[in-house]
This record gives structure tokens, sequence and C-alpha cells, in this order.
């Protein structure tokens, strides 16, 4: 069991959504953070103020798989994550202890696996 | 001799002018809530920049070419660059002409505004400006003429108090044609894209309805029965459209929405638009309920499409316009409106000549519209990148985003300047 977060543009979100969807990975959380990983800065104009915005959004996925849906995750992650343009983000992929459904005490490798109900 | 100015009629137009110019930016903020909100500022720019550059064609050449003489297709350049514009007031009016010069560049700027919302999201803002500086003289102007300024439909007799052809016939069918030319956003049909802010959609909705009392009171030019017809006419069809656009809503989704309300107001007060001044109270009720219907069906419709016209001007000014403008042909009240009667008082060829108008108006803005288009987008791109397009139009086009935290931010000074846009760190 692996936690897969990839931390990608929030313009290719949607793609790395249509990504996961066709690879059949279902269950992921994603969210909005602001970070710094060696971008071009960008620079933008407040009535005369120029400030360059050192932090910039991002989308962060992280989906909790068995270990056979690892590979599959990593490469959606990339497929729909990537420009070429430096600025496309990281993924980083952490062993897993445990995992718990809440709804059925269902544990780990049940736990991380979809249900259709 | 000078004819009398009124001073009532002056004091009342000055004010209405303001009103009109406001609802631009009501306008701005409407379709600003209407979009997601990477591309904010660049929607609301747009109804901006139609204030910045209408106002200065109208000044150059526009006012002349709707205003001046009355040729059948285009008026003259006698006026251009306000030449003679001045404190007397023009044969048939009882206001200076500098007042009734600057309450027509007010329907100008708006009708501008009105048919960005046909390419929000996509299309680049300098593209956007050339296209209103040269839209606002080809076809508004043309329009206008037409309708207002002495050209064919107004020699006819046809009844448009308002603008029904050179504002919401004319924005509805250019913003089509606009978004035939410009082409569909990018994730259009993919995904879905929603409004990012309602509350900016209900209050650009209800500033527009303030301000709209102005535009149709107002093109009385006076503050005769016309004008008053046309006021309280405002208040009423807007209203019914909104009891049956309810209506509409709850057999269709089973509640009623606050997007549909504000698209409501904004089809009520185009109905009335063109019949504000010609109709009685009662009719002008009836017309904002029957009317609804088309507009509604042509939303739903539309949205089922490949035709990305983001913001629907067609089917909230262009469809309205066009059953506004055929109605006066059936229910104009000459002891009413003291002008004409419409066919069901008799009065068959009143609705031949609304007929007319309700046909020549779209094809000229659809047709004009279109090989406008294509002309500017052989010398420029129409469209951001699709990149470009993803990151939003806030960003790309103008440097600025409407929600920024300020968080990372870095101030910088201006020697900082060349370093801006350099990798700070090499990814190696």
């Amino acid at each position: 069991m692996k936690l897969v977060i990839g931390i990608v543009r929030p313009e290719q979100a949607n793609q790395v959504l249509e990504a996961l969807h066709r690879a059949e990975v279902r269950g992921f959380s994603m969210s909005r953070v602001q970070g710094h990983g060696g971008e071009m800065d960008r620079v933008e104009t407040y009535r005369g103020t120029t400030v360059q915005m050192g932090l910039s959004e991002k989308v962060r996925f992280e989906v909790a798989v068995s270990d056979g849906f690892v590979d599959k995750t990593v490469a959606a992650l990339c497929e729909g994550g990537r420009t070429g343009e430096v600025g496309d983000g990281k993924i980083f992929v952490v062993p897993l202890d445990h995992a718990v459904r809440i709804r059925t005490g269902d544990t780990d490798e049940g736990a991380v696996t979809p249900v259709s109900k | 001799m000078i004819a009398a100015i009124d001073t009532g009629d002056t004091a009342w137009m000055l004010v209405a002018t303001a009103l009109v110019l406001m609802m631009t930016p009501a306008l701005g903020l409407f379709y600003a809530g209407l979009v997601r909100s990477k591309n904010t500022l660049n929607t609301f720019m747009m109804c901006i920049a139609a204030i910045a550059v209408a106002t200065v064609t109208w000044a150059a050449v526009g006012y002349s070419l709707a205003f001046d003489g009355t040729g059948d297709l285009i008026g003259g350049l006698n006026q251009s660059f306000m030449q003679g514009v001045d404190f007397a007031p023009r044969p048939e009016g009882t206001i200076p002409e500098l007042v009734f010069f600057a309450f027509q560049a007010t329907f100008c700027i708006i009708t501008v505004a009105l048919i960005s919302g046909a390419v929000v999201e996509r299309m680049r803002f300098g593209a956007f400006l050339v296209f209103a500086a040269l839209w606002s003289v080809l076809v508004y102007a043309v329009l206008a003429h037409w309708a207002f300024g002495g050209g064919w439909l107004f020699e006819r007799g046809t009844l448009d108090f308002a603008g029904g052809v050179p504002v919401e016939m004319a924005s509805g069918f250019s913003a089509l044609a606009a978004a035939l030319v410009v082409g569909a956003r990018k994730d259009y049909g993919r995904q879905a894209l929603l409004p990012h802010n309602a509350v900016y959609v209900l209050l650009g909705a209800g500033l527009l309805w303030f301000g709209w009392f102005g535009f149709n009171g107002g093109s009385g030019f006076n503050t005769g029965q016309n004008s008053v017809l046309a006021f309280t006419n405002t208040l009423l069809c807007p209203a019914t459209t909104l009891v049956v656009w309810f209506a509409l809503d709850l057999i269709r989704g089973r509640k009623v929405t606050a997007i549909g309300a504000a698209t409501a107001i904004i089809v009520g007060c185009v109905l009335i638009t063109p019949a504000g001044g010609f109709i009685s109270p009662g009719w002008a009720m009836l017309l904002g309920a029957l009317g609804a219907i088309p507009s509604y069906g042509i939303i739903v419709w539309r949205t089922r499409t490949r035709v990305d016209e983001t913001l629907d001007v067609l089917a909230a000014h262009g469809t309205a316009g066009f059953f506004g403008i055929l109605f006066i042909g059936f229910f104009a009240q000459e002891t009413w409106n003291g002008v004409a009667d419409g066919w069901l008082y008799g009065n068959f060829d009143q609705f031949v000549d609304q007929a007319l108008a309700a046909l020549a108006a779209p094809v000229y803005a659809f047709v004009a519209t279109f090989v406008l288009l294509k002309v500017i987008g052989a010398v420029m791109p129409l469209r951001a990148s699709d990149r470009e397009e993803a990151m939003g139009m806030d960003v790309n086009q103008h440097g600025e985003e409407a929600y920024v935290t300020g968080e990372g931010a870095i101030l910088l000074l201006p020697e900082d300047h060349e370093k801006a846009g350099v990798p700070v760190a090499d990814p190696g």
C-alpha cells in the first residue's frame, strides 16, 4: 500500500482527472496548495506596484492505492500533468502503514479498493 | 432660431445618460460572476474597454454616421469629430445636442460590451479592442441610423423605442457570429464550466435593471407621456418575466435558481426595450410573460450544441429583442403612444414594418460581424493559446488576478526588473 502524492499545475488538473479516470483510479483527494519548486517566477503589477509571485498555485492529488496500482497512478499523474515546461510539479510515493474505511471498518487493502456501492 | 430647450427634459436626460453609462460596469459585474474565477478581470475589462473604445469611435465618426442626415442606409460625415454638436437642440428635440450625443454614446458602449459575452475566457484582449472599435462604427452606427437616425426603417415608421434593432438584436446576432468565428473554449463540452460567483450575477442584473430605467425612460428624450410609459413598463415587464422564469425553472428542475432569476431580469428588460413607450402597461406585462418562453428555450437548447456562445447573448438579447420588436406589431396602441396602432387594433402595416426590422437587423448584424472577425483574424490571432486559456486570461492578458492572496509575493524595486522571469533554481 502506498500513498501517491502528485503536485501539478492547476491548469493541468482536468487532464490529470481524466487520466486517473482512464487508469481506473477511482478514489483520491485533491486540494489547492501554494508552493515553489524552481519554476519561472510570475510578475504581476497592481496600480504601479510590481510584485514577483514567489509562490505559485498548484493542485495536490493524494491517492492511496494498493501496490498493484502504484505504477498506473504515477503514469496517469505524469501523463495528465506534463507540459514540458519548468513547473510541471512532482510526484512522491510514500509507504502507507494502515488505512481504514470509516463506514464499514474495512482495513488496509480493503479500505483503499473502491467499492461499486 | 434655436428651438426651445426644456429644462425639465434636459435635467432628466442628464440623469438618464449617467444611468445608462452605469449599465456597462453593471454588465461587467454580471458577466464576471458568470465566468470562472481565473477569468474574472478579463471579462470585466472587456466591458470597461467598451467604454474606452466606443466613446472615442462614437465621437470620431460613429455619431455622425448614425445621426447626420437621412440617407437610407447610412448617415453623413458632417458631424464627425463632433462638429456642430453643441448647446443647440436637434431640430426635433428639446435638449442640447451635447446631451443627446452623450446619451446615444452610452448605448453604443453597452452594445459593444454585450457582445463580449460570446467570446469571454478565450479571446485575446488586443483583438477584442480592435474588434470593438470597428464594430462600433461598421455595425452599431449603421443599425442606429436605420432605427433612430432617419434611415430606411425609421422612415418606414418601424417602431423601436429604445433599441431593439441597434442594441438588442445587433448584439445578440453579432454574438452568435462572434462565437462561431472565435470558436469554443477548449474545455467546452468536456468539463462543466460553472459561474464562479452568483452574487455578482444577481447584483449586476439588479444594477442593470436600475440603469435600464434611464435606458428606456430616457429614450423619449423628454419627460412626456411616452417616456413615463416606458419608465413604468420597465418595472412591469421584467417582473412578469421573472414570475414566468420561476415557473419554468420549477417545472424543469423543481428549484427556482438565482442565475435563472438574474437572466430573467435581463430578458425582461430587453423585451420591453423596443416596446417601452408604445404599448399599454397591461400588454407590457403580457410581453414579459410570453417573451420569457423563447429565451428560456434557446438557453436550454444552446447548451446542448457545440456553439459556445458563452454567456447566451443571443438568447437574452437577440431572441428577446426579436420578440419585443414583433410584439409591437401586434399590440401597439395609439391611445397610449400617440403614434401608431398595431395589427390587433387594425393596422396590419405596422406589423409588416416590425417584421422587416426583425429580419433585416439580425441578417446585417450576423453577416457584418462574421466578415469583420474573419478579416481581423487574418491579421492577428483572435484567441489566446490553449495553455494561456488553461492558466486563465487574468494572469496572461493583464498580469493581475481577481482573488490574489499576496502570500509569497515579493515587492520588486525598479532595479530588480531585469532579474524578473529568471528561474530562481536550476532544476538541472
